[in-house]
């Protein structure tokens, strides 16, 4: 299938590209950029004109929610949900049922997805089996399978002991190891910031120690066994400050962050809102402002959706019983788009955080739009306001904080593969 | 941010906190308190402000004392009262919290009392309910329980006067008490010019001096010159685990005995929420000492009830 993308303005952060730029597509790649390759013939010509065309985006953090809780989503809804979003290629965490541990597993999943010819999936293996975090995965077979990273989702093996070695691990055969900071004693039942809104509230509290205290640890143990570490949804201005200096040391070490965070804090729980109840909790706006600020320096290296779908009946109940977690692809360029206008960064740079920055830290050869590249596109409107709401969403998961906000910027075309997955 | 506790005409539709409670409604609950207890105190008479309305009383967390306080209180309003002791083990068979409330809505109930293990159950439920329900929080996991900080400011009313000129101590576990949040709030929102509080670092929410209170961890500098000693109930449970070393340690630190009192005001008054643990947080001679109002509290809590409901039920006193 060729594609002519016309009259649209190009933005490729790995390139460096932005500018009004034709996009020509053959054969499931990018066959050039600017100039139609010689003896070119569109079969499919996508008129561009007032959009934005960039790499498809790249969401390091979406459950997907199979196996085990298609209750509350299924693979077909949530690649919808991905597509819908501009979002083509993702990640999804082993905090499944069972986790992904065992090859076949991660086999089923990656086929599964491919049959339905949406988003490109890279899962996470477990790193531990059944994320006990005692004994450490077949990481060797797991890639073979397709997995494209190892982790523990919620919290690190609390054995520090079973971290070492399975980072040792890791580092012998150059995985990647993905782990979010959260001590597990430290965070134990808890359910909000411990700050001021918790305190008011009565909320079961997560301090911020629990974040640091565990990061001081894995950051440690990555510089002792040379694992690449990429650290998970960081929360605070204490964290943030410890990946900065750790970079600064030249540890090899990549971060992100969830676009819920960049953009709240603890005050939206406002009268309980469950929607707010999300993993890590909503810190302050101090804590955002070090966020935003790590995001321009370049110490965080991607956002994320950290997309998490949640039925309603797992959100209809008081705050701290309601499960945490929100629904987040159809929402992530978006809410890209108004960070980079708050902070008036220019969309090249922001936008390398959804597209080859993502790509890097998963080691995987999508995020740009270099001739010979996958051919992954997002062409959206950057002028589409709408409202988010339920309706709206493709997604199984409707419980957002985002409910009832206009945002602005929303996705046309999703080509992935080469291949038109997704027009609105 | 709407107060869920208000109308569109700034009226009280739920009570569900003590923040961001108007001091017009809280001296408005006081006064027909008042108003209910007569002027001797002897005897409160049955009136008929709720004849023919439903109160239902909907207990996810066993209690005694609140429920029958509640239950006291609306029938002396004439209401028909329906006690229902959920406990947790009816949500666990599958309904849902908001099932079971759906289920008695639809029973035609006027207005429910509800107590709840979690924070923030009541205002999951007066988001819930249909309009012309009202909600009253009889306490809500660590977050509020408004009618006993109520009560605890018509003691305080009755006995001080005032309380642009107070200074007033609430001691013990801060960390897990409803009770403590809802008397900081009304007590900040009366005016009190000092609320102190008074624990071990374990006991207290890290940031609790953002909601207005004096923090100090030695009862004889806490306690020194105050009005008001307000006690909290120590759970048994807090003794388990990180919290505490042992009651006989909190006791010897913490309790509230004779020579501590006698570092307050010499007018100072002593009040529990109850049930005490005597000998835990409080030593017997205080708790039924001169200085104790700790049972006239337990008077004042049915007349404040009284005016709570009869308030949201919109009835002129």
């Amino acid at each position: 299938m060729n594609i002519h993308i016309t009259g649209g303005r190009l933005i490729d952060p790995k390139n460096g590209i932005d500018a009004q730029q034709d996009v020509f597509i053959s054969d499931k790649r990018i066959a050039a950029i600017g100039q139609m390759p010689e003896g070119f013939v569109a079969e499919q010509v996508i008129d561009a004109r007032g959009l934005i065309v960039m790499p498809g985006l790249v969401d390091v953090a979406a459950r997907l929610r199979e196996p085990g809780y298609e209750y509350r989503a299924t693979l077909e809804s949530e690649m919808a949900a991905a597509i819908a979003g501009g979002v083509t290629s993702l990640s999804c965490p082993p905090d499944t049922d069972p986790p992904l541990d065992e090859p076949g597993l991660v086999e089923m999943l990656k086929h599964r997805a491919r049959s339905l010819n949406q988003a490109r999936v890279f899962p996470v293996g477990a790193l531990t089996y059944g994320l006990q975090g005692e004994q450490i995965t077949e990481m060797i077979e797991l890639t073979e399978a397709g997995c494209k990273a190892f982790g523990h989702p919620d919290a690190p093996p609390a054995d520090n002991r079973v971290l070492l070695r399975a980072m040792q691990y890791a580092a012998t055969f150059g995985y990647r190891v993905w782990l979010r900071p959260q001590d597990a004693a430290l965070a134990r039942n808890g359910v909000a910031h411990d700050g001021e809104v918790a305190a008011r509230l009565g909320l079961p509290p997560i301090p911020v120690v629990a974040e640091t205290v565990a990061l001081s640890t894995m950051l440690q143990l990555a510089r002792e066994t040379g694992v690449l570490l990429h650290v998970c949804r960081i929360s605070s201005a204490a964290g943030v400050e410890m990946i900065r200096a750790a970079k600064r040391e030249g540890l090899r070490v990549s971060c992100d962050v969830s676009m819920n965070h960049v953009h709240l804090t603890d005050m939206d729980i406002g009268y309980f809102d469950a929607n707010c109840h999300l993993q890590p909790p909503l810190r302050t706006q101090r804590d955002r402002e070090a966020l935003r600020a790590g995001l321009a320096d370049g110490t965080i290296d991607a956002i994320c959706s950290n997309h998490s779908p949640v039925d309603d009946d797992a959100k209809q109940l008081p705050f701290a019983e309601a499960e945490a977690g929100a629904t987040g692809m159809e929402l992530l360029l978006p809410l890209v788009l108004k960070w980079a206008e708050q902070e008036s960064i220019p969309l090249l740079d922001a936008l390398a955080r959804v597209t080859i920055n993502p790509a890097q830290a998963l080691g995987v050869k999508v995020g740009h739009l270099s001739p010979g590249a996958h051919a992954d596109v997002c062409i959206f409107d950057p002028q589409a306001t709408w409202k988010v709401s339920p309706a709206e969403l493709k997604s199984q998961g409707k419980n957002t904080p985002f409910n009832g906000y206009t945002v602005q910027g929303r996705a046309r075309y999703t080509v992935v593969e080469g291949k038109t997955a997704f027009v609105a | 941010m709407n107060n869920p506790q208000l109308n569109s005409h700034g009226e009280l539709q739920h009570l569900l906190s003590t923040e961001g409670l108007p001091v017009r409604i809280v001296r408005d609950i006081l006064d027909r308190a008042a108003q209910f207890l007569g002027d001797d105190h002897a005897e409160i008479h049955k009136v008929p402000l709720l004849h023919g309305k439903s109160v239902f009383n909907i207990f996810f967390e066993n209690s005694t004392r609140t429920r029958t306080t509640f239950e006291i209180a609306a029938k002396k309003l004439s209401a028909d009262v329906v006690n229902l002791n959920i406990g947790s083990s009816s949500t666990s068979k599958g309904e849902t919290l908001l099932d079971t409330v759906d289920n008695l809505c639809a029973m035609h109930a006027d207005m429910f009392v509800v107590r709840h293990a979690t924070s923030g159950a009541a205002h999951l439920i007066a988001r819930h309910v249909a309009p012309g329900i009202h909600v009253i929080n009889a306490g809500d996991g660590r977050h509020a329980h408004p009618t006993q900080a109520l009560l605890d400011m018509y003691t305080i009313r009755h006995y001080k006067k005032e309380f642009h000129n107070l200074t007033v101590a609430i001691v013990g576990d801060v960390l897990h008490s409803r009770v403590a949040r809802s008397q900081i709030h009304a007590l900040t929102t009366l005016g009190v010019p000092e609320v102190r509080v008074i624990a071990p670092k374990t006991l207290l929410p890290s940031m609790v001096e953002k909601l207005g209170v004096r923090v100090f961890h030695s009862m004889e500098e806490g306690l020194k010159g105050v009005d008001v000693v307000m006690m909290l109930r120590l759970q048994n449970e807090r003794m388990q685990g990180a919290l505490l070393p042992s009651a006989q340690e909190y006791f010897k630190y913490y309790g509230l005995t004779q020579e501590r009192l006698a570092l307050a005001r010499p007018d100072a008054i002593v009040m529990h929420p109850g049930p005490m643990n005597r000998g835990v947080e409080i030593d017997s001679s205080v708790a039924d000492g001169a200085q104790s109002v700790i049972l006239p509290q337990v008077t004042f809590g049915i007349a404040v009830r009284m005016a709570v409901m009869s308030l949201l039920a919109g009835a002129s006193t």
